[in-house]
């Protein structure tokens, strides 16, 4: 027995959910030319959609030489970061509905890394700072023949940055990389944390004195770009704090 | 063929047309490590800088707002500073040091941010080497002539 509040939610979604929206997006095609153009498109879309799927339905219906990365396209593999109404975001995770649809929402390739096409950027220089500090488990002596156990303390403590997608959203919008780009930047110094703070890990020194650096740590300027821009909500800024404390607490 | 109906799509272009076989130069990313790159540096340096920042920013504090309340605020404020004045408070160790503290560690802690300003906004390698040369000098020099002051100060010049 339907009341008639029911009826009327059903009428309302029954009639079209969607709305139309501007997407503007920032366009580079090395083929055509060296300028970067933004190129507006209309589209009718559910604003409970996400950006991720208005970029769908302008590739795939409206102009098929849009580039864009994407691969699990729900929030776990970190390929679609950009730069969504001047904000570094997912796109799978961005609702049309947060993000204003009145206004066009502009869209760009996240900003510090060399643009290839559209919104793809050469991510090397990204991971070759986090190849520097050692994500790797490093321990010495025999290997147990069972697990590594671990107290759920010690497992607490770096619970934190174990979280990262290296999406790369924090360290493209942290100013300090945006200049010369010699600086670590905030990914990998979240994902030497997480080694650091490790217990069963042996590296923390060797990983310290590399982020002990010029371009390490101490081009931190604590601006929390990199904490308001993590997708996965990692308090970035306190983990480079904590590196930071931890090399001078080490020293004296 | 393809490339025409891309052109169309993205609008005119002003300038060189470029396609497949040609495309745009490719712009190297800034943070690309290449042969090039200057090896890492191990030290201590800059943990020593940012320490020194935080250590000499509190003890500023104490140091500057003294001095502000002592040079315009306290027994008859600004009108009362004169040769005199100066020269009366320089009479002091205490004074003399107070004052020297305060210059070195105002001009140090001023350097120390101007270079990380530089290091962070200056783009080019030769910009930041003129830059910060700039700094230095001016830095040595102001320091130079004030501990010089503070020490040969003569009340009785004429």
């Amino acid at each position: 027995m339907a009341t008639p509040v029911l009826d009327k939610v059903e009428a309302e979604s029954a009639a079209s959910p969607y709305i139309t929206v501007t997407m503007r997006i920032r366009r580079f095609n090395p083929e055509v030319s060296d300028a970067v153009v933004w190129e507006d498109f209309q589209i009718e879309i559910d604003p409970k959609e996400r950006v991720l799927d208005a970029l769908h339905k302008i590739k795939w219906d409206v102009d098929g030489t849009l580039t864009f990365r994407r691969s699990c396209a729900h929030g776990i593999c970190g390929s679609d970061a950009m730069r969504i109404n001047g904000k570094n975001r997912l796109a799978c995770k961005t609702l049309i509905k947060d993000i204003n649809p009145e206004k066009p929402i502009t869209v760009e390739a996240i900003k510090g890394l060399t643009v290839l096409k559209d919104l793809v950027v050469d991510m090397e220089p990204f991971f070759q700072a986090y190849r520097d500090v050692m994500p790797f488990l490093v321990t010495k002596g025999n290997e147990p023949t069972r697990e590594r156990l671990q107290t759920a303390e010690d497992r607490e403590r770096f619970d934190d940055t174990t979280k990262c997608i290296l999406c790369a959203a924090c360290t493209s919008s942290c100013p300090v990389f945006w200049n010369d780009g010699q600086y670590f930047g905030p990914a990998a110094i979240v994902n030497a944390h997480r080694f650091i703070f490790d217990s069963r890990d042996e590296a923390g020194e060797q990983r310290l004195e590399i982020l002990n650096d010029k371009d390490g740590v101490w081009r931190c300027r604590t601006t929390f770009n990199c904490t308001d821009a993590c997708p996965r909500g990692i308090e970035v800024t306190k983990a480079i704090q904590e590196v930071k404390r931890a090399l001078i607490t080490r020293r004296f | 063929m393809s490339s025409d109906t891309t052109s169309a799509t993205i609008g005119p272009v002003e300038g060189a047309q470029y396609d497949a076989d040609n495309p745009a130069p490719y712009i190297e990313a800034p943070r690309k490590r290449t042969g090039k790159t200057p090896r890492a540096t191990r030290g201590n340096f800059e943990m020593a800088a940012w320490l020194f920042m935080r250590l000499s920013g509190v003890v500023l504090v104490v140091l500057v707002l003294g001095h502000l309340l002592i040079q315009l605020f306290l027994d008859g404020g600004v009108s009362k500073i004169g040769f005199a004045f100066v020269a009366g408070r320089w009479a002091s160790p205490f004074w003399q040091v107070w004052d020297l503290l305060m210059l070195w560690l105002a001009m140090l802690h001023g350097a120390n941010g101007l270079r990380t300003v530089i290091n962070d906004y200056a783009e080019r390698a030769n910009t930041r080497l003129w830059l910060k040369g700039l700094l230095y000098t001016a830095t040595v020099f102001t320091i130079l002539l004030g501990t010089l002051v503070i020490f040969t100060f003569d009340p009785n010049i004429r």
